[in-house]
């Protein structure tokens, strides 16, 4: 039995980093009880204390207490149709505590002083049970008070104000234009999420946080009923930390790629997506298979956001470096001695990752993790060496860190907060470059526009990457469109292999709203941004059958 | 009280009904406590337990609806309920595809409660870590697992005279030991019903022995191999191609199952004869639920609680695709039965054990597990991932030494049309799968991961 209920979608998969499901969190409400404010902070602030004091007189060490509304609007469409509207609201507390030296957890849907206190008794007791196995106590790095403070994304159009007619309307438009340039099917959606946090911790912290997060998307499929044959295009946006000023397509924001395509900043025009979507998905019904071998790639940043994520955001987690997952999404090649080397070549001296949690419109971006550290930016890989990790206060000090780096991270109230990626991202290249000017250096290449199918082995060496939409590159032109493409690689080998990235003018963000991790499985929103980059020498298969 | 009788969530969703102003109306009720415990590096890393009681009500008027929730169960808060689904289905758009509730189902009695596990308390969770870290950490090894138990109920009822109610407990536990230089893995994974019939100790001497006899792994070149895939890692690449199985996207044409020129290819022989796949909510290894969406595993392809009956379906017989699910929106308009897609399915094998099947293999690979599994063509069903945590060379009915972990590039489609031999199925996930042993598994590339 499921904690929660997973609603299967249908063409979503090419989205989600791990989870090809869509969790619903919590309650039906209607659109309307999305605007309703939540309890006021005051209100807040009295059972966090009630939370703190229950912890501390049964003999917790250290407590923090989550207070969250999580609150969804989901609108679901198919061709001419709405298929399901849903708001969904969660609410809760979640509250975690240190006893006897041990981490301890509970939550409850009882938001009531008395519920409050029975569940923090139960984190105590939870606690107090494990400490008879614990080999060492847990030590949290150190993190002074911030008092009563507050944060919320800079939206300028609130996405739970906007009637669900205007977004049906929009939708409808999407998939009309679809089907008149090809599309046999087509399925759209709009995902807004708005998390209403309240942090509280006994380091004396009192933390309110409005965080919204935005998600147009669709997938086109064009059908050859006679030859048996489909195909299938999904959308070139990217969940944003932004409210519905997100799907305005503003010029400015649109970078003009080669065939057509077109590059999306911070503003997405989801009609004109989805005519090319449908023309091109149509086009790959006919389109020559890819002939296996040595490619040098020319990869847009809305596919090589996922290979960011898949092989330096995961490898880099601590987390993962030190065995914390290893029963589920495994351990990780970027051990502790190449760290402290300062000399792992993890990339070609091209390669600049950083890592943050404050880049304006990302899905990372917020003002505090989940205990209670304020957002920041740091190098992971510096002129290609691996210089740092993502950790948390619980492990910080392991790299001989003072201070957590603030990626802590909880999905819904009643989840514990774990170390989860920030916003890991390729800085763009320093000398003046287009996606143009790069194609014309390549002699025998494939671009590679938007994420496709994605796998990686257990500690982030071998993996597998396909894409939306493949254009084959002949003497520093391309020359048509290519199908089956896959290419397969080995983390370093791929990163050394980068000798070109397009500069600031072609840099954007790629998200997931839906990166899986942990034990229970939860979900996170994490950013990747970079320019158009160039990967010389990578091995392409051909994923064709016959059945 | 979040796990509530028959008797006491019937009180709850009549009084609901009775509030009803809406041509049509239906409640669920569900209600669950989930405890969990972590560990990694032989300590425990997280553990915490859960509790959700919710009513979720659906108004509908003609082809609109409209559903509401809430966690609060007095009569005042009850009705408010009802009102504000009635007010979202007056809003909302009409749903062309609506189709009207069912009304009174027979639903099979199924044994998915047990006692055992409703008792499971901190202490009982933290004494099954204990379990499972120490003989690791004596023998010098690392252990990370995760164990989850759960107790719950799902009751549903409508105006037109349906009420359905389910109480079912859950236990899954997985394990993986390493060897403390890094260069050995072994996993294994459980999941029951009833908590008495798990051994964690067991199952923790699995993941051991296939973390000591993977060291060291040699490098074979890629390409086709006979394959045993233990249940482990069989059973992801089965519950893909179940999960495709909808007939909406066959007669689509999007589909595996959609057939060149139109059509679908519902009575044709697409695998090995000796592939024979059926559900069967009343089996008592993997009791499922009576109905769906009602407090079992979660279904294919969202499950749904429209209240339809579960009952033993043939998915495939002798190689023949017998049956697909339905929306019941898809079976009116296709003038068919609605079959729901299954909470679990029975891949019927043979008799002989996993050994046996190792023992009958001139040159193979045996696969505990496989990992990071995606769709990369779904027209074929071709799907990628790795082999992890024990891979092995066969060679004259012998396991001679652990290999390096490849990935694969394979259709479960493909695999079924080259089954060489299945063993007896086991429990995993909430199916029954046996061993298989495949010839020409296709392996791309090698991996250096342990």
């Amino acid at each position: 039995m499921k904690r929660r209920d997973f609603m299967q979608m249908t063409g979503m998969g090419m989205g989600a980093l791990m989870l090809p499901s869509v969790p619903i969190f919590g309650s039906n409400v209607s659109s309307e009880h999305l605007l309703e404010p939540g309890i006021d902070v005051a209100l807040k602030k009295r059972y966090a204390d009630i939370a703190l004091n229950a912890t501390k007189s049964k003999g917790a060490t250290y407590t923090d207490v989550r207070i969250g509304r999580y609150l969804q609007q989901f609108v679901f469409t198919r061709e001419r149709q709405v298929q399901n509207i849903v708001n969904a609201e969660s609410f809760g507390v979640g509250i975690r505590v240190i006893a006897n030296g041990t981490w301890g957890f509970s939550a409850t849907s009882d938001v009531t002083p008395e519920g409050i206190a029975k569940c923090a008794e139960t984190a105590v007791a939870i606690a107090k049970a494990n400490s008879k196995f614990q080999k060492d106590p847990v030590v949290l790095a150190p993190q002074k008070g911030v008092a009563e403070v507050s944060w919320k994304t800079p939206i300028k159009k609130n996405a739970f104000e906007i009637p669900t007619a205007q977004k049906i309307d929009l939708l409808m438009n999407v998939n009309g234009k679809a089907m008149e340039n090809g599309a046999g099917f087509v399925t759209s959606n709009i995902f807004s999420v708005n998390e209403q946090k309240y942090f509280a911790s006994s380091d004396g912290s009192y933390i309110d946080q409005d965080i919204h997060r935005i998600w147009p998307t669709f997938t086109v499929t064009a059908i050859d009923k006679a030859a048996g044959k489909f195909k299938t295009r999904g959308a070139l946006s990217s969940p944003m930390g932004m409210g519905y000023e997100y799907l305005d397509g503003l010029a400015a924001e649109k970078i003009a790629g080669p065939n057509g395509t077109v590059g999306y900043r911070s503003s997405y025009d989801m009609v004109e997506d989805a005519i090319l979507a449908a023309k091109q998905a149509k086009e790959k019904l006919t389109t020559k298979s890819v002939l296996p071998g040595k490619y040098d790639l020319v990869l847009d940043p809305n596919h090589l956001g996922l290979t960011i994520h898949e092989s330096v955001g995961h490898p880099t987690e601590l987390d993962r470096v030190l065995g914390y997952e290893a029963n589920y999404a495994g351990t990780s090649f970027a051990t502790l001695d190449k760290w402290e080397s300062k000399k792992f070549n993890y990339g070609s001296k091209l390669v600049n990752i950083v890592a943050d949690r404050i880049q304006p419109h990302t899905l990372g971006a917020v003002g505090f993790d989940d205990e209670g550290v304020p957002a920041k930016e740091w190098d992971i890989i510096k002129d290609g060496i691996l210089v740092n990790y993502q950790a948390i206060r619980d492990q910080v000090k392991i790299i001989g860190g003072k201070e957590s780096n603030g990626c802590c991270y909880a999905d819904n109230w009643d989840s514990v907060q774990f170390q989860r990626m920030p916003n890991i991202s390729l800085r763009p290249g320093t000398e003046k470059r287009s996606v143009l000017d790069m194609i014309k250096g390549v002699e025998k290449g494939i671009y590679i526009i938007g994420a496709g199918s994605y796998s990686i082995d257990q500690q982030r060496y071998n993996f597998q990457f396909g894409g939306q939409v493949f254009y084959e590159i002949k003497k520093g032109e391309i020359v048509g469109m290519l199908d089956d493409v896959a290419y397969q690689s080995n983390t370093q080998e791929f990163w050394n292999s980068c000798t070109q990235i397009c500069d600031k003018d072609d840099y954007r963000t790629f998200g997931s709203f839906f990166d899986g991790k942990g034990q229970p499985s939860q979900i996170s929103a994490v950013a990747h941004g970079s320019a158009t980059t160039r990967f010389d020498g990578v091995n392409v298969i051909n994923t064709g059958r016959k059945i | 009280m979040a796990v509530l009788s028959k008797e006491e969530a019937k009180q709850i969703i009549d009084k609901v009904l009775a509030f009803s102003k809406a041509d049509e109306t239906s409640a669920n009720l569900n209600g669950s406590r989930t405890g969990n415990i972590r560990y990694a590096r032989n300590s425990v890393s997280t553990s915490g337990e859960t509790t959700n009681l919710s009513l979720s009500v659906t108004s509908v008027f003609g082809k609109k609806s409209g559903t509401a929730t809430i966690n609060e169960f007095d009569d005042k808060s009850l009705e408010k309920t009802v009102r504000r689904a009635e007010e979202i289905a007056h809003l909302a758009p009409d749903n062309p595809e609506y189709v009207g509730m069912l009304g009174q189902q027979n639903y099979l009695d199924v044994k998915s409660f047990a006692p055992s596990t409703d008792a499971i308390n901190p202490d009982f969770r933290a004494e099954a870590a204990f379990k499972s870290i120490d003989p690791c950490a004596k023998k010098d090894l690392t252990a990370a697992g995760y164990w989850e138990d759960s107790t719950g109920f799902a009751a549903m009822g409508n105006t037109k005279g349906l009420f359905g109610y389910n109480a079912a407990t859950s236990v899954d536990f997985s394990i993986t030991v390493r060897t403390n230089d890094g260069l050995g893995s072994g996993y294994a994974v459980r999941d029951v019903n009833d908590v008495s019939k798990l051994d964690v100790a067991l199952a923790t001497e699995v993941a051991i022995q296939k973390a000591q006899a993977s060291s060291k792994a040699r490098a074979l070149e890629p390409g086709k191999y006979t394959v045993i895939l233990e249940p482990t890692a069989a059973v992801d690449l089965l519950q893909n191609m179940m999960g495709s199985m909808d007939a909406r996207n066959a007669d689509e044409g999007r589909s595996f199952l959609g057939k060149k020129g139109g059509g679908t290819r519902l009575g044709e022989k697409l695998f090995d004869e000796r592939v024979n796949i059926y559900s069967d909510p009343q089996n008592l290894e993997i009791p499922g639920s009576p109905f769906g969406g009602g407090g079992g595993r979660f279904a294919f392809g969202g499950g749904g609680s429209d209240g339809r009956a579960q009952e033993k379906v043939v998915w495939v017989e002798n190689g023949v695709v017998k049956n697909m699910y339905y929306s019941r929106y898809w079976a009116e308009k296709k003038g068919v039965k609605a079959i729901p897609p299954p909470t679990g399915f029975i891949f019927a094998g043979g008799n002989e054990s996993l050994a046996d099947l190792i023992k009958g293999t001139e040159k193979g690979i045996l696969v505990t597990r496989l990992w990071y599994i995606r769709a990369v063509d779904p027209q074929t069903l071709l799907y990628t991932g790795l082999t992890r945590d024990g891979t092995f060379y066969i060679e004259n009915g012998v396991i001679k030494y652990p290999v390096k972990n490849f990935r694969f590039n394979e259709s479960p489609v493909i695999m079924l049309n080259n089954l060489e031999a299945a063993g007896k199925p086991m429990r995993q996930g909430g199916n029954l799968v046996p061993p298989l042993k495949i010839r020409d598994f296709t392996f791309t590339s090698l991996s250096d991961a342990v």
